[in-house]
C-alpha cells in the first residue's frame, strides 16, 4: 500500500498484483509495463521464481525489474542479480529511496 | 508535557559568532531550534545537564576540543551513494573521458571531494573509476576527500554503512561488487578503501599541501556560507583547479556573480564549472 502510495506520487499507473502467479497474468495482460517492483516472500509463486519465469520470456527481456524485500543478506541480493533483477531494495525503505532506485534504472522521476 | 525556555539570544549569538569564525557556516535569526537540537545530544555526551550550562563553560574558557565539537555538531552532513544521479552520469560519460583523453601523457588524476561527510561520495567517486575507466588501474590516481568534521571522518575511513546508507541511491550491482557483510553492517572492500585518502580540511583556513586538482568537488558547501567567504573559497578553487580541470557544486549553487574566471558548461543535464580560457 506504502509502495502503491508512492508510485502514484511520483507520476505511475500502478497494477497490484497479489502474488507471483497474478503478477505473471496481470504482466501478460497489459498492453505496457515501463517496469515491475516485487517482492521476495509471496504465497503461489515467489519474487525469485516470478523474475525467472519473467526474464525467460523474451519480450520481456529489457523490462527493469526492481525487488522490494525484507531479504537482506549479500547472498540474496546476488541471487535477485543472477535471476534477472536489475535493482534491489531491502525494506525499510523511505520513499528518497524507492525514487532514487528508480533514477538508476533511467526513470527521470 | 514540559515546556521549557526557548534559547536565549545572548546563547544563540555566541553560538552563532563561534561557527561563524571558526567555520564561516552562517546561522541566521529563527535557526534557534536547530542549535539547540544539536546541542541538546552533545551536552549529554560531555557529561553536561543541558545545553546551557555547556555554552556558560563555552563562554569563559580557552578555546579547546569542546568548541570545536560544538563547530562539528552545527555542520550538515547529509550524503548518499551516487548523490544526484545526473552529476556521476556527467563524470562517467564526460569529464572522465575528457580527461583520460587529454591526460595519456602524464597518466595522472587528482580528485578532491572538499566537504565529504561520511565518505559516500569518494567511494562512489572510486566505484565509478574502476568501473568506467577500467584502464587507469596503471595511472596515477589520488582521490582525496575532506571535511571540517573529525566524526564523520572517523566513519567516512571506516568505510562502514548501515543498511539505510547502503540502500540509498547505490546500484545493487555495485553493492554485490564492492562490499562486505559483516552481520547489519556493510563495508566497503579495501581495494575501494585503498582508493581514497582523508584528511581534516577546515576550507577557512589555508588548505595546506593540496596538489593541483583536474575534478573538485565542492557540492553543498557554498550554500551554507556567507558572500565573502564564497568568493574567496572559489578563488583558491580556481587556483587550484588546473586550466583544463572541472569544478563540480550542488545543485543549488553557481559560480556566477561570485566569480567570473569560471564558466558553467553542461553535460547530460547537469552543469560543472571550468576556468575560463584566456
Amino acid at each position: 500500500m506504502i509502495l502503491t502510495a508512492y508510485l502514484k506520487k511520483l507520476g505511475f499507473d500502478v497494477t497490484v498484483a497479489v502474488d507471483g502467479r497474478d503478477g505473471l497474468d496481470r504482466l501478460r495482460g497489459m498492453e505496457k509495463a515501463d517496469v515491475v517492483l516485487v517482492d521476495w516472500n509471496m504465497p503461489e509463486l515467489d519474487g525469485i521464481s516470478f523474475v525467472r519465469a519473467v526474464r525467460a520470456q523474451p519480450a520481456y527481456a529489457a523490462l527493469p525489474l526492481m525487488m522490494v524485500t525484507t531479504n537482506t543478506e549479500l547472498s540474496n541480493v546476488s541471487e535477485a542479480l543472477g535471476a534477472g533483477a536489475d535493482e534491489y531494495v531491502m525494506k525499510p525503505f523511505t520513499a528518497d529511496m524507492i525514487r532514487e532506485k528508480l533514477e538508476l534504472l533511467g526513470f527521470p522521476v | 508535557m514540559t515546556l521549557r525556555a526557548a534559547m536565549s539570544s545572548s546563547d544563540f549569538n555566541y553560538i552563532r559568532n563561534l561557527v561563524r569564525g571558526q567555520s564561516a557556516l552562517t546561522l541566521d535569526p529563527g535557526k534557534e531550534y536547530l542549535v539547540e537540537s544539536r546541542l541538546d545530544p552533545l551536552a549529554r555526551h560531555e557529561g553536561f545537564p543541558s545545553y546551557h550550562q555547556l555554552v556558560a563553560t563555552l563562554r569563559f574558557g580557552p578555546f579547546r576540543d569542546l568548541h570545536r565539537k560544538v563547530v562539528e555538531a552545527m555542520t550538515t552532513n547529509e550524503t548518499s551513494f551516487f548523490r544526484d544521479a545526473r552529476v556521476f552520469a556527467m563524470l562517467a560519460k564526460s569529464i572522465l573521458p575528457a580527461l583520460v583523453a587529454g591526460r595519456s601523457a602524464e597518466r595522472s588524476l587528482n580528485i578532491w571531494c572538499a566537504a565529504c561527510s561520511t565518505g559516500q561520495e569518494p567511494y562512489s567517486v572510486a566505484m565509478l573509476l574502476r568501473e568506467c575507466q577500467p584502464s587507469l588501474e596503471r595511472w596515477n590516481i589520488r582521490i582525496l576527500a575532506s571535511d571540517i568534521s573529525r566524526n564523520v571522518l572517523t566513519r567516512a575511513h571506516a568505510g562502514r554503512y548501515n543498511q539505510m546508507e547502503v540502500n540509498r541511491g547505490l546500484p545493487a550491482h555495485l553493492l554485490v561488487r564492492y562490499f562486505e557483510q559483516h552481520g547489519q553492517w556493510w563495508e566497503i572492500r579495501p581495494e575501494i578503501r585503498r582508493m581514497v585518502e582523508f584528511r581534516e580540511t577546515n576550507l577557512i583556513q589555508p588548505w595546506h599541501d593540496l596538489p593541483g586538482m583536474h575534478v573538485i568537488l565542492m557540492r553543498n558547501v557554498l550554500i551554507y556560507l556567507d558572500l565573502e567567504t564564497k568568493r574567496t573559497i572559489l578563488e583558491r578553487a580556481g587556483r587550484l583547479l588546473d586550466r583544463r580541470g572541472y569544478l563540480l557544486l550542488g545543485g543549488a549553487e553557481t559560480t556566477m556573480n561570485l566569480d567570473d574566471s569560471f564558466e558553467p558548461v553542461s553535460f547530460e543535464g547537469a552543469v560543472c564549472f571550468r576556468r575560463r580560457q584566456t
